[in-house]
């Protein structure tokens, strides 16, 4: 077995409106994410898979619980300023919407090389421009891009570009928040393809946030499964999906459409009822590294 | 059966400051009483503004520059806001992709609903309103309507919120409706139940409906036939089985290749090259020829027109030419088959 990158311990966090409202968005969530994988994270909207990947960025401070990265406790505030600079390189975040996370006032050039200035590094290829231009390729863009702005690339360019900026600090732990969602039917296969091919060049860990399940069934090693804030059900990809076993995941792999007319007219919808979801937080293994919580 | 809207020849631009943007370039089709159409094609593609150009909702820069509109046979092409209020009120109606943003926030929902139908049937009574809005709301799927009723949007899931704005389009007894992705802010499990609703009562009223969509798997549900457009053109359109089944155009080929539920594990994803061009300025020939690898000469000169293969499917390409190389399109089979 591969060595253990990330381990979300307990992981609880609530968010508070009012004096008397919360909300458990993420409810005593542990998994672990292994060296060199892709970890899908699946559930409907609401379900608290980007809160939990923010818990995980330092962007949210959990109410309970542990993050470790390689073995340090992120939210320890003695232990982040002793591993500051791991923690702020090695892990990188790529947003859902790309029009908004990209600086709208600088240059492909400028938002590709700014982690490298922040962080003091040196470019590798002597110059910023190169090292950018380098990076840009990575992706599969040219040099033409370097001195356009955001607003004049498309909706999958500037995810290539966000993600050329997460690149350049040689991350091994990608988070993706939904990076394909609000992408084209035909540019979102390329992207697939682009994520699958640096993953393996590259050698990073993934957490991959998605909805659409069937990109999670081609694209990663392994599979959780959220649901009000609960993970119920974790398991390698090809085992969840062929055995489901907790009643929420059943109806959830049950309602992936086929684009087949004939096959999918046929198709029973599983029936689901929030009420049946009884959670005891009680974990069972199913088969070898297949987890339910009931 | 009868047509109930034809479009002819319609030609829809932009004026922007980079230019005429070109967003619907001759598009032609037709919708039956009582069949579900699904627009397909990528954002930008012009399905959006072709619905939005039908109702003539479009936005103060956009201008229809040529083509004709039938309604149930009447040429609506020059109609004014006055007869398009009252066409929209009797004849046609339109479901928006976010159910939030279509709702308004600080009234309850029944009043919306309400509202709906007093402007469809005035001089309506208050009971009589009362009790519509509950057989509307029952027949969306909300059950209990009378206790859910003085509820504001808010309360509601985005499924149900869908359902609301469904109820609303569906106080006028529309014979036409348009949905604009309805169920792409909605979660998978919830989708295909908003689909069946859709069916259900398109089926109890009879009515016709535009669905534009980019999701095939959404089409495959819920359509009779299908319109795949791409820069502004319909490219094919088909029955759902020949879209699906005997796809003739490289584009629906590769958009139905590129579906992650065909791929197999391990095997590269197939991706179409390239991207969707400007419409700013389209190029001369086929819109498609430089995002296809079997693209011959002629297509980067010279507009294909619409073959015909059967019936009801048509496409767009030179490859169906009798002139046309017979082994350039691929050998494209369905794996679920």
């Amino acid at each position: 077995m591969r060595d253990e990158l990330l381990a979300v311990e307990n992981l609880t966090y609530c968010f508070r409106h009012e004096k008397h409202i919360a909300i458990q968005a993420v409810d005593n969530l542990s998994f672990q994410i292994r060296e060199g994988e892709i970890l899908g994270l699946v559930g409907e909207s609401g379900s608290g898979k980007s809160t939990m990947a923010r818990c995980i960025m330092n962007i949210y401070r959990p109410e309970s619980g542990r993050i470790l990265y390689q073995g340090i406790d992120v939210w320890n505030p003695k232990e982040f300023r002793r591993h500051k600079r791991l923690l702020q390189t090695s892990r990188q975040f790529i947003f859902q919407d790309s029009s908004s996370s990209l600086n709208p006032k600088q240059t492909v050039e400028q938002i590709i090389a700014e982690p490298l200035k922040i962080h003091g590094q040196k470019p590798e290829r002597g110059t910023f421009r190169g090292e950018a231009a380098f990076q840009l390729n990575q992706v599969g863009l040219g040099e033409e891009c370097l001195d356009q702005y955001p607003n004049q690339l498309s909706g999958g360019m500037r995810q290539r570009v966000a993600i050329a900026r997460a690149l350049t600090m040689k991350p091994r732990l990608l988070v993706a928040d939904e990076p394909i969602a609000s992408l084209d039917v035909s540019i979102q296969a390329q992207m697939i393809n682009l994520l699958k091919r640096l993953q393996k060049e590259h050698g990073f860990s993934m957490l991959f946030i998605a909805h659409d399940l069937a990109v999670v069934h081609y694209l990663c090693d392994r599979v959780g499964v959220m649901y009000q804030g609960k993970l119920l059900e974790l398991g390698p990809v090809t085992e969840v999906f062929e055995n489901p076993c907790h009643t929420y995941t059943k109806s959830l792999i049950g309602a992936i459409p086929i684009p087949d007319p004939r096959l999918e007219r046929a198709r029973v919808l599983p029936e689901f009822e929030k009420e049946n979801l009884e959670w005891r937080g009680q974990k069972t293994e199913v088969s070898f590294g297949h987890f339910v919580w009931r | 059966m009868a047509k109930l809207l034809e479009v002819s020849d319609l030609f829809v631009s932009f004026y922007t400051r980079q230019g005429e943007a070109q967003a619907v370039r001759g598009v032609s089709f037709y919708l039956e009483e009582g069949e579900v159409l699904a627009i397909v094609g990528e954002s930008g593609c012009g399905k959006s503004i072709l619905c939005k150009s039908i109702l003539k909702l479009l936005p103060y820069n956009g201008v229809v520059k040529g083509g004709k509109i039938l309604i149930e046979g009447t040429d609506i092409t020059a109609y004014k806001e006055r007869d398009m209020e009252r066409l929209r009120k009797h004849v046609i109606s339109m479901v928006f992709q976010d159910p939030l943003s279509t709702l308004n926030p600080v009234i309850p929902v029944g009043k919306q609903i309400g509202e709906a139908i007093r402007l469809s049937s005035q001089g309506m009574k208050k009971k009589a309103v009362e009790e519509r809005v509950a057989e509307l709301m029952e027949m969306v799927g909300i059950e209990e309507p009378e206790s859910r009723w003085k509820l504001y949007p808010h309360h509601f899931s985005g499924g149900m919120r869908q359902r609301i704005v469904l109820a609303i389009a569906l106080a006028s007894h529309p014979k036409i409706l348009f949905a604009d992705e309805p169920t792409t802010a909605l979660d998978v499990t919830i989708q295909a139940q908003i689909l069946d609703l859709f069916r259900e009562i398109q089926k109890k009223m009879g009515t016709a409906t535009v669905l534009v969509t980019h999701d095939f798997g959404v089409v495959a549900r819920a359509a009779d036939r299908v319109a795949v457009m791409y820069a502004g053109k319909i490219v094919e359109t088909g029955t759902v089985e020949e879209i699906f089944y005997d796809s003739r155009h490289p584009y629906t080929q590769g958009l139905l290749r590129s579906l992650p539920a065909y791929a197999r594990r391990g095997e590269e994803l197939y991706a179409i090259p390239g991207m969707p061009p400007r419409l700013i300025d389209p190029p001369m020939g086929d819109a498609f020829a430089y995002r296809n690898p079997c693209a011959l000469e002629i297509d980067y000169e010279k507009m294909p027109p619409m073959f015909q293969i059967s019936d009801t499917h048509f496409a767009a390409t030179w490859l169906l030419d009798e002139r046309a190389p017979k082994d350039l399109i691929p050998d494209w089979r369905q794996p679920y088959a």
